[in-house]
């Protein structure tokens, strides 16, 4: 489905990411943890577009799509969940998910509330008056609009409580089931290894372990090291 | 007529109502500038430029038709969608290659282009003053509240404030290319994330925003004498305007408008000598208070 071929993007001359390299298969749910600054919302930002690497290759379904401006990649299946949700805070829910470019048929607004119940409720106040939790749903439901085959997951669980995790760990793995890719980078371990089968460990801008979970549980070195568990 | 308004005599409210019909052209012209700055972050010195544009051209082509009512019709559709047109090959072949950069790089294309604009109307139009007629059907008075005579074209002028105001929200709140802009105007990046070509946005907004300018220089263009540098005055006004209400809120360019319209002309009433000076008093009242707009800025 993905594959990144060591990237290294630059934030103007400081060099954020080194030969990062990953993929995500059709279907997975991979993890990219990491501690806060070590890289996983610019590699998030490369993929899309946002933050074009300066070398490196990126591909979706064996496409190169290295360096393409972000709607393109949208357009081309790419959903992506900002870890600072950036809701359009002006319009409402609803506006929210209409001003999406529908790729597809696959996701329209009905089945966005019908996996985020607590969204239709709500449907018609500004997405600005929402809580962390509703608003982070939007922004799910919002890259869902566009019918995404790999969705780019940063930080879900950012400054959620405890109870809203498991919620929302719950949507993610119905997302899982709907037969979308997920590439999910998080800080909270634990709550990211009830969901992911494999797992890349970046840090510094470099990626430092891949592995299965089981083999990412059994290694306590990395754990120790870079995720801090 | 004493008895409708109490205390407020009829050349007070004559006077007032002429100030509220030179609004409706500020509000016009303002909203458009309001609505590149908010959601482009352009700060259009050529808008100004526009509007002139618009007048001369409405000048134009109300003389292609005649010069009477019908030439003014034509020229209320065809001058705006002329100036909107000039925008957009503006837009295309300039504008879209410099949105990455800083604000200072647009504002100093915005400028040169009003030297461009400016120079381009001189060799078209030359240096004379040009007029265009009240159309026939606006011409003379219309008595309000039994006995205060009352300019026809400014009572049609007031009558389109409204209708463009409307029609504005219309378009930002009901349109889906409005909906986009708002939520352009707070975080370009993540409306191309979900998909969204934002150069064409921005070019749809900006036209809308330049056609805005042409429509108010065919509004005002029957009640001034056309001719160079108007454009100076009025892009000053709408900037003040605009910094009042709020950049990049198009209500705000509307209460701006007002406030500045309605200052002017009452104070040409209460001091004429220094009448001018009045809507500049009252701009950094606000700003004393509302240092960044009296409604919420999109920047």
């Amino acid at each position: 489905m993905l594959d990144v071929g060591g990237i290294n993007t630059y934030y103007g001359l400081s060099h954020i990411l080194f030969d990062v390299s990953l993929n995500v298969k059709a279907g997975e749910v991979v993890g990219l943890l990491g501690r806060n600054g070590a890289g996983k919302s610019t590699t998030m930002k490369s993929i899309m577009g946002i933050v074009p690497p300066k070398r490196g290759t990126i591909s979706l379904k064996g496409k190169d799509i290295t360096g393409q401006k972000p709607f393109l990649s949208f357009r081309q299946g790419i959903g992506y969940v900002p870890d600072d949700r950036r809701v359009f805070a002006d319009l409402s829910v609803d506006d929210n998910l209409e001003i999406v470019h529908q790729r597809g048929r696959d996701w329209d607004k009905d089945r966005v509330y019908a996996i985020f119940p607590a969204l239709k409720e709500i449907r018609s106040r500004r997405a600005g008056h929402l809580s962390g939790g509703e608003q982070q749903m939007l922004t799910i439901g919002r890259a869902l609009m566009g019918s995404p085959e790999l969705l780019l997951l940063d930080e879900p669980t950012e400054g959620l409580a405890p109870l809203i995790v498991r919620d929302l760990e719950q949507q993610i793995m119905k997302l899982k089931d709907a037969g979308i890719s997920i590439l999910l980078s998080e800080q909270n371990v634990r709550s990211a290894l009830r969901m992911i089968t494999r797992a890349y460990v970046i840090d510094n801008g470099r990626i430092r372990f891949e592995g299965t979970v089981a083999e990412l549980e059994a290694n306590d070195e990395v754990k120790r090291k870079y995720l801090m568990i | 007529m004493e008895n409708v308004l109490g205390f407020i005599s009829p050349g007070i409210l004559s006077q007032i109502l002429v100030g509220l019909s030179r609004t409706v052209i500020l509000f016009i012209v303002s909203s458009g500038l309001s609505l590149i700055l908010g959601v482009l972050r352009i700060p259009n010195v050529a808008h100004g430029s526009l509007y002139m544009i618009g007048a001369f051209m409405a000048y134009t082509v109300s003389h292609l038709f005649g010069g009477g009512t019908t030439g003014f019709w034509v020229a209320l559709i065809l001058a705006p969608l002329g100036v909107a047109a000039l925008s957009f090959v503006a837009e295309r072949s300039l504008f879209q290659f410099l949105y990455e950069r800083e604000h200072l790089m647009l504002l100093l294309l915005t400028f040169a282009l009003s030297l461009v604009f400016g120079d381009l109307v001189k060799l078209i139009w030359g240096a004379e003053y040009r007029s265009v007629p009240v159309p026939s059907m606006f011409q003379g008075y219309i008595n309000l509240f039994g006995g205060l005579p009352f300019p026809i074209y400014s009572f049609f002028l007031l009558v389109m404030g409204p209708v463009i105001a409307i029609l504005l929200w219309l378009l930002t709140n009901k349109t889906k290319i409005g909906k986009i802009s708002r939520a352009a105007a707070v975080d370009r990046e993540m409306v191309g994330a979900v998909g969204i070509n934002v150069n064409w946005v921005f070019a749809i907004v900006f036209v809308i925003g330049c056609l805005l300018a042409g429509l108010g220089g065919v509004l005002v263009a029957p009640t001034v004498s056309v001719t160079l540098g108007m454009d100076h005055t009025l892009i000053m006004e709408a900037f003040l305007i605009v910094i009042m209400g709020g950049l990049g809120n198009v209500w705000g360019a509307l209460l701006g408008a007002l406030i500045f319209g309605l200052t002017q002309s009452l104070g040409i009433l209460i001091w004429p000598q220094f009448g001018i000076v009045f809507p500049y008093c009252a701009v950094v009242v606000v700003l004393i208070f509302r240092p960044t707009g009296i409604l919420r800025s999109t920047w």
